[in-house]
């Protein structure tokens, strides 16, 4: 079997897109890195891959807000087929693919309206703005909500990763919207406590977001969207306190433990679809 | 023309704007003013003539968060709960990324071109205040918390109705290139120099009056067409390639040294090859013999080479910003990281992988109080726009900003110094070539790749030649587009990779007089046509677009036979590049506008007839004496005093803002620890990603380099040569501290070292009335770099580039104030396995804590005698071989794992290294200094003196044995960690300091977190 193949998206600012590769490779899939005008311009195409990520970084230096152009870029620009990247996007979803957006490519998803994805078009939320008013790169702890149906996040309890954002701070559209994103478990992560307890309080809540909420998925389980950067700590030498966690336990896993999000995805690829996914029509 | 359309994003009620509030707390606390709410409106000005109803569906779909604003277009906008307005806007033809991507989103909202690539949109935010406050205190927010009056256009006073600022540029048309007469007498050609700010004395004034008398130059400029004086154009281009900035002219000066004291002579012909080079030449020498080839490329390109492995080389560079940093602390520090990213990009071929930031930055006093000079911005403003242009420069370009050091001194109150550092891992070979090699042959196409070019940067490189003064023109300032260059970099390295360019280079200081005027030797000539190159806008004279600094391009060299493919590249990834000229092999620099020839320039007078400066140097020791300070000392106290004393006291507010570990190589980042707070000697990166087969002979997966940096100007007023001793000694410790270990010529293997040196001095040519100390000004650089010499030597470490700044002064009428001199060196080495190295924090209670290395009673210029104000006598001294015996242990003790921590001992001595392991590790340290053998000492110099040279380190018990048989003598015991969080020291049976940690924390914590009021003169 060949192994599932990710497309990782890069260019126009596009941080992030060697260590978000090398975490799909690592997890045993086949990374693959494509400039945004590859896919716009149609010599690549999504109906190829079975993941799609939008990885960290400043795409058009979020001159509009973050994010806010390259969901523009998704939702405006006409690709050769007459549609738009958008449209391509919600096939894929439709068709079975998945879809990670992380910190600036999270920030792209809920700006298009793909997170939480309440409704087939427009905005239900955004990430802005940080409390604090600032950029801040810190370690923070994340809690997965057991009931999550993401496949991303399955048997993950406690996350230890880094935020690195300005705005990474959820704001829900109104009440209903709230009530929609508690009862359907799409607040799938929230920052927390060392000991677990979900936390409003700065630093360890970096952005002061609603809901704590540190990550969406859609109802579907197959889109998901985080500010933390789980490609940042693909080995045990990325954590901040890697030499007493070595010093606590000289057994430790080598691996760090962002790789479990790209791993989980992918056994679920190679467990539950063991056929290419089905391509049907528009 | 009619008038534009103007969308204004109004904020929703139900959404506070943390911004809004952070500017309301900030006018309160810095300018006292009380302007009660706050609420930001950002405005967009389109001059495109569009229906309002398109316009208005754009904004709301593709301007506005749905969430936070809703939209007015073309209608006014009023609210009488807010009674005053500032509008920012910038000036004319000043970089404005968002009112540029604006225009692309709506060239793909309306899936159309919009006619050209000028500028139609523009970016501009109003701010309304709910307190009606005078125009003067609107003037004082705008100008002291807003923008700065050389780069933005402010209007402000009662609020009515919504304001916009029509940013179009207008300027008359160019002039066109006229002559210059140079057979003048001296006073005017003087004031010649000074008018067009060539920045060129008289001895190199009568060179060029001498070359264009010369019957040869006449009869060919006469052939050519070209008046018998030399034109605007040609001038400038000798200002620029003649400047400080690009020849180094004091660097490479005659220089008469002598020593008052022992009455010793010296001439030292050009300090730059005599120490620098020099030094670096003998290492290589050394190293060749050995059949180590690991220095590849020294002072000769864009940034130094050295090789990782058979397929990976290292270039690296660090530069300064200082001028711009002081006219624009913002633009300064951004144009200065983009414009050293360029560096390493365009060494060779080009096209390295950017792979991190390090920043270096001295400052006033953000609390200083005393007066300021008019044009002269409040150090706490210099420091803040400085560390922003940082976060934005590394972060949104996507480099992780890894290592670095703040230093205060009210001196720098003369020029902020903003040192920054890059380093690339470039591929070894493109299609089999090296990579680190210019090569350009006569035809190759010249190629402007990135920005487009406008008056914005011209004249820096002569500017940041001389001192600044109240009238420094405002188009030495530029505003950096990190994205712009994010797209150019992308397109460098694909286009590389590709084998489509032949080599490149940075267009920097000078513009493309210099970056065409450095390659054209390569093949014997150069020809531009300037009328091809892309402008911001028009109106400008061919001399400008010559000579402007006009930010994020680069000259690239293609074959002619690949131009087309390198071109389709260009237009896919989106990014302006034109061909303007060719290489040829006639020996001259020829630049044509249109038909007629502007500049025609012998290339061998343009880069060799610059006279050689003749310098006098003296040295003098200062009479200095050792202060009385109280005694006995609270220790306790003057801990705690130390640790929120400026130049200690945590960088986290800082360091928290820069994204340290994008890349996902940063293996000791800035801060470590359980709660990251613990500060690190050296950073350390991977040289691959985690995960990756390293499929190059030569590296293992867990390769990498350590990163770090020395600087203590402080000791420079006691002795420069000390001063610069010990900041090498500083850089090298710092890697030794985190598992580097010492070079081995002898040794097969590429375990480079490699160090950039950069000097920033006042100025030095001694002048009776301007500059009357002027001599002893250069001795102390004739010091400094004599102990770059000899560490550089002695160590076997080479220097592989650098960079001098040689004006730092500030003047207005009499008033002067000069920069103490300073030397920073950085250093990278390459770290054979990166799992087997420490950080500093201890790590468990119970660990035995060790003092490794020799104290000496050195309190001179030290942080203690800082306290009351005091320098001393005695500068700590790097004694050599002791220092060597000691790192090449320490390679042995880091093989063997025997260590659990370790810290180099600096700033505060023993105290505050002791407190900075416990604090970052939220662990205790019980400590009985009498133990240890270091009784020749009183407590306070064991405690406070800042001898170089030594490590506190921690291990567990059973290792000690054998750390203490690998350094006899040299390997104090002092105590052990504890689980008890409070530092607590005995001395002779009696109990000298217990502190908590908690305690010490807060006192570190918050040095830099309360910046006071300030004001500015008008």
């Amino acid at each position: 079997m060949s192994p599932p193949r990710a497309l990782v998206l890069a260019g126009f600012g596009i941080n992030c897109q060697e260590e978000t590769a090398a975490a799909w490779n690592m997890a045993g899939a086949q990374a693959r890195v494509v400039h945004m005008n590859d896919l716009l311009q149609g010599h690549v195409s999504l109906r190829d891959f079975q993941v799609f990520t939008l990885p960290g970084g400043f795409s058009f230096g979020d001159d509009l807000g973050s994010g806010k152009v390259l969901a523009n870029k998704f939702r405006f620009q006409r690709m050769p087929s007459g549609g738009t990247l958008e449209s391509e996007l919600r096939f894929h979803v439709e068709r079975g693919g998945y879809v990670l957006g992380i910190c600036n490519g999270f920030q792209a998803l809920v700006k298009m309206g793909l997170l939480p994805g309440l409704e087939p078009g427009g905005q239900q939320a955004t990430l802005t703005h940080n409390l604090s008013g600032r950029f801040e790169d810190r370690w923070v702890h994340c809690k997965v909500d057991p009931a999550t149906h993401s496949p991303f996040l399955r048997g993950l309890d406690m996350l230890h990763l880094p935020v690195r954002h300005a705005e990474g701070r959820l704001l829900l559209r109104d009440e209903s919207t709230r009530r929609a994103v508690l009862e359907q478990h799409l607040c799938c992560m929230e920052y927390c406590d060392a000991g677990g307890v979900s936390t409003r309080t700065y630093p360890a809540n970096p952005n002061g977001s609603q809901l704590n909420c540190a990550a969406l998925c859609d109802p579907s389980g197959r889109i998901l969207g985080m500010m933390p950067h789980p490609e940042a700590f693909l080995s045990l030498y990325n954590h901040p306190d890697w030499p007493s966690l070595k010093r606590a336990n000289p057994h430790i896993s080598q691996d760090g433990q962002g790789l479990v999000i790209f791993r989980n995805l992918v056994a679920n690829l190679e467990g539950s679809t063991r056929r290419p996914p089905r391509s049907s029509q528009h | 023309m009619s008038a534009p359309t103007v969308v204004q994003l109004i904020p929703r009620e139900s959404w506070t704007d943390p911004r809004a509030a952070a500017l309301a707390s900030k006018a309160r606390e810095h300018l006292s003013l009380h302007t009660g709410k706050i609420r930001i409106i950002p405005i967009f000005v389109l001059l495109p003539q569009l229906p309002l109803e398109l316009v208005r569906s754009f904004a709301s779909e593709a301007l506005r968060d749905r969430l936070l604003h809703r939209v007015l277009v073309g209608e006014p906008y009023t609210d009488p709960a807010f009674r005053s307005f500032i509008l920012l806007a910038r000036h004319p033809g000043v970089t404005d990324d968002v009112g540029t991507t604006a225009q692309k989103t709506l060239r793909d909202y309306l899936d159309r071109e919009l006619g050209g690539r000028a500028q139609l949109v523009f970016s501009q935010t109003v701010f309304l205040l709910e307190n009606p406050l005078p125009k003067r205190d609107l003037r004082r927010i705008a100008h002291q918390l807003l923008g700065n009056p050389l780069i933005h256009h402010f209007e402000y006073g009662p609020f009515r109705t919504l304001v916009h600022f029509d940013p179009s540029v207008g300027l008359p048309p160019p002039a066109s290139t006229r002559s210059v007469d140079i057979d003048i007498p001296d006073s005017s050609l003087l004031e010649l120099s000074r008018r067009m700010v060539l920045s060129l004395d008289l001895a190199e004034l009568h060179a060029i009056q001498a070359h264009f008398r010369d019957p040869a130059v006449r009869r060919k400029r006469r052939r050519l067409g070209l008046p018998p004086s030399p034109t605007d154009c040609e001038l400038e281009v000798l200002g620029q390639t003649w400047s400080e900035h690009c020849k180094h002219k004091e660097f490479n000066a005659v220089i008469s040294y002598r020593d008052l004291d022992t009455g010793q002579e010296l001439t030292v012909d050009s300090l730059f090859r005599t120490y620098i080079r020099g030094a670096t030449e003998k290492i290589r020498d050394k190293l060749r013999q050995h059949g180590n080839d690991w220095l590849v490329k020294i002072f000769s390109d864009n940034a130094g080479v050295v090789r990782i492995d058979r397929d990976r080389l290292f270039v690296w560079k660090v530069e300064t910003h200082n001028t711009p940093s002081a006219l624009d602390p913002y633009g300064g520090a951004i144009t200065g990281i983009l414009g050293n990213n360029r560096d390493p990009l365009g060494t060779g071929v080009g096209g390295g992988r950017l792979l991190f930031n390090t920043n270096v930055l001295c400052f006033a006093s953000p609390y200083y109080d005393g007066p300021l000079q008019p044009g002269q911005l409040h150090p706490e403003r210099v420091f803040q726009g400085v560390r922003h242009g940082i976060e934005d420069g590394g972060n949104k370009s996507g480099v992780p900003t890894v290592n670095g050091a703040i230093v205060f001194d009210d001196r720098y109150a003369g020029k902020p110094l903003v040192y920054c550092g890059t380093g690339s891992i470039m591929p070894a070979t493109y299609d089999g070539l090296p990579s680190w090699e210019k090569n350009i042959s006569p035809g190759d196409r010249i190629l402007m790749a990135g920005g487009r070019v406008g008056k914005d940067g011209i004249h820096g490189a002569t500017f940041s030649s001389t001192d600044l003064d109240e009238h420094s023109p405002r188009t030495a300032v530029q505003i950096g587009s990190p994205i712009t260059q994010k797209l150019l970099s992308d397109f460098l390295e694909e286009a590389c990779n590709q084998g489509l360019v032949k080599c490149s280079t940075d267009n920097g200081a000078g513009g493309l007089s210099s970056s065409v005027g450095e390659l054209a030797p390569i093949s014997g000539g150069a020809r531009v046509h300037l009328e091809r190159v892309p402008l911001k806008y028009p109106g400008l004279a061919p001399w400008e677009i010559f000579v402007s600094e006009a930010q994020e391009r680069m000259t690239l060299v293609v074959e002619p036979t690949r131009l087309d493919q390198l071109m389709s590249l260009a237009r896919h990834m989106e990014v302006e590049v034109t061909d303007i000229g060719s290489f040829t092999d006639n020996g001259e620099l020829r630049v044509y506008h249109g038909s007629s020839i502007v500049a025609s320039l012998d290339l061998h007078f343009l880069h060799e007839g610059l006279p050689r400066k003749h310098m006098e140097a003296h040295w003098q020791a200062p009479r200095l004496r050792e202060p009385v300070i109280p005694q006995p000392l609270d220790h306790g106290k003057t801990l705690l005093r130390l640790l929120s004393s400026l130049d200690i006291c945590s960088r986290e507010p800082v360091i928290r803002q820069y994204d340290h570990e994008v890349k996902g190589k940063t293996v000791i980042k800035p801060l470590m620890g359980p709660r990251g707070h613990a500060p690190q000697d050296a950073a350390v990166m991977l040289l691959s990603l985690p995960g990756q087969p390293s499929c190059t002979p030569g590296s293992g997966p867990y390769d990498g380099i350590a990163i770090s940096n020395g600087i203590i100007p402080r000791y420079g007023d006691l002795d420069p040569y000390h001063m610069s001793a010990g900041a090498f000694d500083e850089a090298i410790r710092q890697i030794i501290s985190v598992g580097g270990s010492l070079p081995d010529p002898a040794r097969a293997g590429n375990r480079f070292w490699t160090v950039n040196d950069n000097f920033c001095l006042p100025d030095s040519a001694h002048h009776p009335r301007h500059n009357p100390d002027g001599r002893l000004k250069l001795g102390r650089l004739v010091r400094m770099a004599m102990a770059l010499y000899d560490m550089s030597v002695f160590f076997g470490i080479p220097m592989t580039s650098g960079k001098d700044s040689m004006k730092n002064d500030f003047r207005v009428g009499e008033v002067k104030v000069s920069i103490p001199p300073t030397v920073l060196y950085s250093a990278v080495a390459r770290i054979p396995d990166v799992r087997l190295t420490v950080t500093s924090q201890f790590k468990a209670p119970g660990d035995i804590i060790c003092l490794l290395g020799d104290t000496w009673p050195e309190l001179g210029g030290s942080e203690l005698f800082r306290l009351w104000g005091e320098t001393g006598a005695t500068v700590p001294r790097v004694r050599m071989e002791a220092a060597r015996d000691l790192y090449l242990a320490m390679g042995h003790i880091h093989q063997r794992q025997l260590l659990e921590s370790s810290h180099d001992l600096s700033d505060g001595g023993l105290a505050v290294a002791l407190a900075e392991c416990c604090m970052g590790a939220d662990l205790g340290a019980s400590l009985d200094l009498s133990r240890a053998d270091l009784a020749n000492l009183e407590l306070h110099q064991l405690l406070y003196s800042e001898s170089h040279s030594r490590f506190l380190v921690s291990l567990r018990p059973p290792n000690l044995p054998a750390l203490q048989a690998i350094l006899p003598g040299r390997c104090h015991v002092l105590g052990q960690v504890s689980a008890r969080p409070s530092l607590h020291i005995r001395w002779q049976g009696r109990t000298v300091l217990d502190l908590s940690v908690g305690t010490m924390l807060h006192n570190w914590s918050t040095g830099l977190e309360a910046p006071p009021p300030h004001e500015e003169p008008a």
